[in-house]
């Protein structure tokens, strides 16, 4: 009997608002959370928009030692880890913590906490040699992601297999990829999985801008990510987390638990192109749309929305596009796809599993969030992007993908389970 | 089950270059571990590292790689360029979507890095390399490896600190379970600028001393932390029938059994090194009787070593099994350690010998582990359990056979 992997708890902190409810509020509506960034005078670079999320450490119950402790972005994936273990029904603590394993993605760890360290450290700049008398106790924790595993490990006591898997901007998608194998192979009962990102820092923000692949539309920041737009005109990063409790099925069935669907199908692909760049067939993309479909033994037709990567950049929206048609033919007219970065931009390694929780929440709903800001479509992205509004439809497959520099491509199809009930 | 080999071995270590000059070396006890050279350590209080020394990328790489990318990736594509080769792969020898990317990282290349922050910082954001959107970030060298050799297989990177060099490759292996033939895995890593240097310092792991010989002593009663360390190996790891599609293919060995668990933060807790071992020989059907040798994680740090031998005295009672640190000679590689001491664990079956640990002269007597110190031994291996652990709790264990 082969071990299934399915999801039974969802936490979320994101532009709009801390907490799936918000979360699903926003995306339902079709409401944008993309504003002037106010985190830091970003007066002097070419792109000054972000998803913030306004989120009050003190509020969310983190205690003064967390905060000190741990960067945003850790702090992020406790918060919507303590939401996906309560929302989960599971009693942690009667769990053998070597069943319980972690896989966090992040695509670029404690950056924030990095650059304000060195900005004292090498006085704005001025010196190469760092001075060592002004490091902070947990400098080496910024230093490598990894601490941020182990601080969602600490958070629900797993002492089985804990790793962040960093894969640029899928890793949100590929560390539930990695934790449902990590159940299927039977490494771990219960994986609390996710991304986290709070990428918001100047050097990440010019990171984006020298390549000019972020969005210049600074006099109208809530409409200016707008995937398959004909006047899009790049990327609004983001930030947030989402944590999903991932179990095996049986051991959910067992408790009665309440189960939101099943991540049936994984796969990823490099592309071999470009570390930026993207060719416009999608044919890697393709590929790991068609391998995650037969691992699900699901059908092209099976697919009832596609959750789309939808970064709202011109390259991205062909590639993608392109990729949907090659793996679903004719079917791919007919299925609804939309992006949620138009609404919460782009929060790199979180974005992933963001949009797995708002998927899974679209099965609870039967409701598909819209692309916000699709007003002029371009011509030559010529599939159903679900513009503006959201749309009533029973779903039982969805596919969603990422793709991510470094040439990653990953796709994952995610299906209700029969009688799964709430 | 599908059954995974070693094929191709490219190693970057302070104590040599590729295979064979880093087997002949570390056999010999040559230490490599001397005064930093890359940047100016007066201002700081620890001053030495295992630098690899003499490699000019620009001699290996074409040029316009050169700006895109830190040391360490540079590292890292050099070596995997002399792991397919050792391999004997060419291009089209295997279908590219059957070729699987794994790496493992810990800090990213800080050393880009640093330089980029600077120029924003000192010069203004017009300064900033267009490289550094993924120059820096811990993808990288999975990116970099697939786009070199045109890999439209899987790719991953797993970060869990200094055991990802031995996570990378458990997770390359369960690629070729899933079905492709051939994977690229391992960890390269360095580390070695200003930034980084303050961030290693402030881990409190370094060791205090500064004298090459008398820094980084695992297990031994002068232990006072470890020494860092840059490069780490990279092997090609495949199926035996991908490797009888080259007939003449050496088969180093068999990547037999893999586990990791985490330690819990509370003290009545056991810490799961031990766990992870046991699970590893599980996963490989081995009696602890079967292994050969063991390579140690050896912090270097007191509770931690007196953890580890409790471990391996666990498993193998008390001077069961000889263990052994040849990252005595080259400091802690950080991701690229694991997957140097699966190499070097690997080369010990392969050549009958089992590499020392250098400078240790006190063992803790109460450790009661037969530890390999100063000389080489040589005699049959036929298995080995490499164990590591990573700061914040990580232990990651592999067991390697000879294939037969």
């Amino acid at each position: 009997m082969s071990r299934r992997a399915v999801i039974t708890g969802v936490g979320v902190v994101a532009p709009g608002g801390i907490g799936t409810k918000a979360y699903w509020k926003l995306l339902s509506e079709g409401r944008t959370a993309t504003r002037i960034i106010t985190h830091f005078d970003a007066s002097p670079y070419r792109s000054r928009m972000a998803g913030e999320a306004d989120f009050d450490p003190v509020r969310e119950g983190l205690t003064p030692q967390e905060i000190r402790r741990l960067d945003r972005a850790a702090q992020f994936a406790v918060v919507a880890g303590r939401e996906a273990m309560a929302d989960s029904g599971i009693e942690f603590d009667q769990l053998d913590p070597g069943r319980i394993g972690v896989s966090l993605g992040t695509a670029v760890g404690c950056t924030t906490s990095l650059e304000r360290e060195f900005i004292v450290g090498s006085d704005r700049g001025k010196y190469w040699e760092v001075d060592q008398s002004y490091a902070v106790p947990h400098l080496y924790d910024y230093f490598t992601p990894s601490s941020m595993a182990t601080e969602l490990a600490w958070t629900v006591g797993a002492e089985g297999p804990v790793s962040v898997v960093s894969t640029g901007c899928t890793s949100g998608l590929d560390s539930v990829g990695y934790a449902a194998e990590l159940i299927m192979e039977g490494s771990a009962d219960v994986v609390v999985t996710g991304g986290t990102e709070a990428p918001l820092s100047p050097i990440t923000v010019v990171c984006f801008d020298v390549i000019r692949a972020s969005s210049t539309r600074n006099d109208d920041p809530t409409t200016a990510c707008r995937p398959f737009d004909k006047t899009r005109d790049g990327l609004v990063l983001g930030e947030g987390s989402a944590i999903i409790v991932l179990e095996e099925l049986e051991h959910a069935r067992a408790r009665g638990a309440h189960i939101y669907g099943e991540v049936a199908g994984f796969a990823s692909r490099c592309n071999a192109y470009h570390m930026t760049g993207l060719h416009p067939e999608g044919i890697e993309m393709s590929d790991a749309i068609n391998i995650a479909l037969k691992q699900a033994r699901a059908d092209a037709t099976d697919v009832g929305y596609i959750n789309a990567h939808g970064s709202g950049t011109k390259q991205n929206d062909l590639h993608e596009t392109a990729a949907f048609k090659r793996s679903l033919g004719a079917h791919a007219y007919k299925t609804p796809v939309s992006g949620f970065k138009s609404m919460i931009g782009h929060s790199l390694g979180a974005i992933g599993s963001l949009e797995i929780v708002g998927s899974l929440l679209a099965f609870e709903e039967d409701l598909i969030p819209p692309t916000a800001n699709l007003h002029e479509p371009d011509p030559e992205c010529d599939l159903d992007y679900t513009p503006l509004v959201a749309r009533e439809k029973k779903v039982n497959t969805v596919l969603t993908v990422g793709s991510g520099f470094g040439g990653f491509q990953s796709a994952m199809v995610l299906k209700k389970v029969e009688g799964a009930g709430r | 089950m599908t059954r995974a080999v070693v094929t191709g071995i490219g190693i970057a270590s302070p104590n040599g270059l590729g295979p064979t000059a880093y087997w002949r070396a570390t056999l010999h006890g040559e230490a490599a571990i001397k005064p930093i050279t890359r940047f100016d350590s007066a201002n700081y209080w620890a001053k030495i590292a295992g630098e690899v020394p003499g490699f000019e990328a620009g001699r290996h790489l074409q040029g316009r790689l050169l700006p895109q990318t830190d040391h360490m990736t540079r590292l890292t594509l050099v070596g995997t360029d002399w792991a397919l080769r050792g391999a004997g792969v060419q291009p089209n020898d295997i279908p590219d979507t059957d070729i699987a990317v794994i790496t493992a990282a810990t800090a990213g290349g800080y050393e880009f890095g640093q330089r980029e922050l600077q120029k924003l910082w000192h010069q203004g954001p017009e300064y900033v390399s267009a490289y550094q959107s993924f120059a820096w970030f811990y993808a990288v060298n999975t990116g970099q490896i697939s786009i070199r050799h045109g890999t439209r297989g899987p790719g991953a990177v797993v970060v869990s600190e200094q055991a990802g060099g031995i996570d990378s490759i458990g997770h390359a292996r369960r690629q070729l379970r899933k079905g492709v033939q051939l994977a690229l895995t391992g960890g390269m890593d360095s580390s070695l600028c200003p930034w980084a240097w303050v961030a290693h310092q402030a881990s409190g792991c370094l060791s205090r001393s500064n004298n090459p010989k008398r820094a980084y002593l695992p297990f031994d009663r002068d232990a006072s932390g470890y020494v860092a360390g840059e490069g780490g190996a990279i092997m090609v790891v495949e199926t035996p029938e991908s490797a009888a599609g080259r007939p003449g293919t050496r088969i180093y060995g068999e990547i037999v059994g893999y586990a990791s668990t985490f330690d819990s933060r509370m003290p009545s807790r056991e810490p799961g090194l031990m766990r992870a071992a046991e699970l590893a020989l599980r996963d490989a059907g081995m009696d602890a009787s079967e292994i050969d040798v063991v390579f140690a994680d050896a912090a270097g740090i007191p509770e931690l070593d007196k953890a580890e031998a409790e471990a391996i005295k666990g498993i193998f009672g008390p001077f069961g099994v000889p263990v052994t640190a040849p990252k005595t000679m080259t400091g802690r590689l950080f991701a690229g350690g694991g997957s140097l001491d699966v190499a070097s664990a690997i080369l010990s079956i392969y050549w009958s010998a089992i590499p020392p640990t250098v400078n240790v002269e006190n063992p803790v007597p109460e450790y009661e582990i037969d530890l390999v110190m100063n000389e080489a031994r040589h005699g049959k291996v036929k298995a080995a359990l490499v164990l590591g652990r990573g700061k914040g709790g990580f232990n990651s264990a592999m067991v390697v056979r000879e294939y037969r």
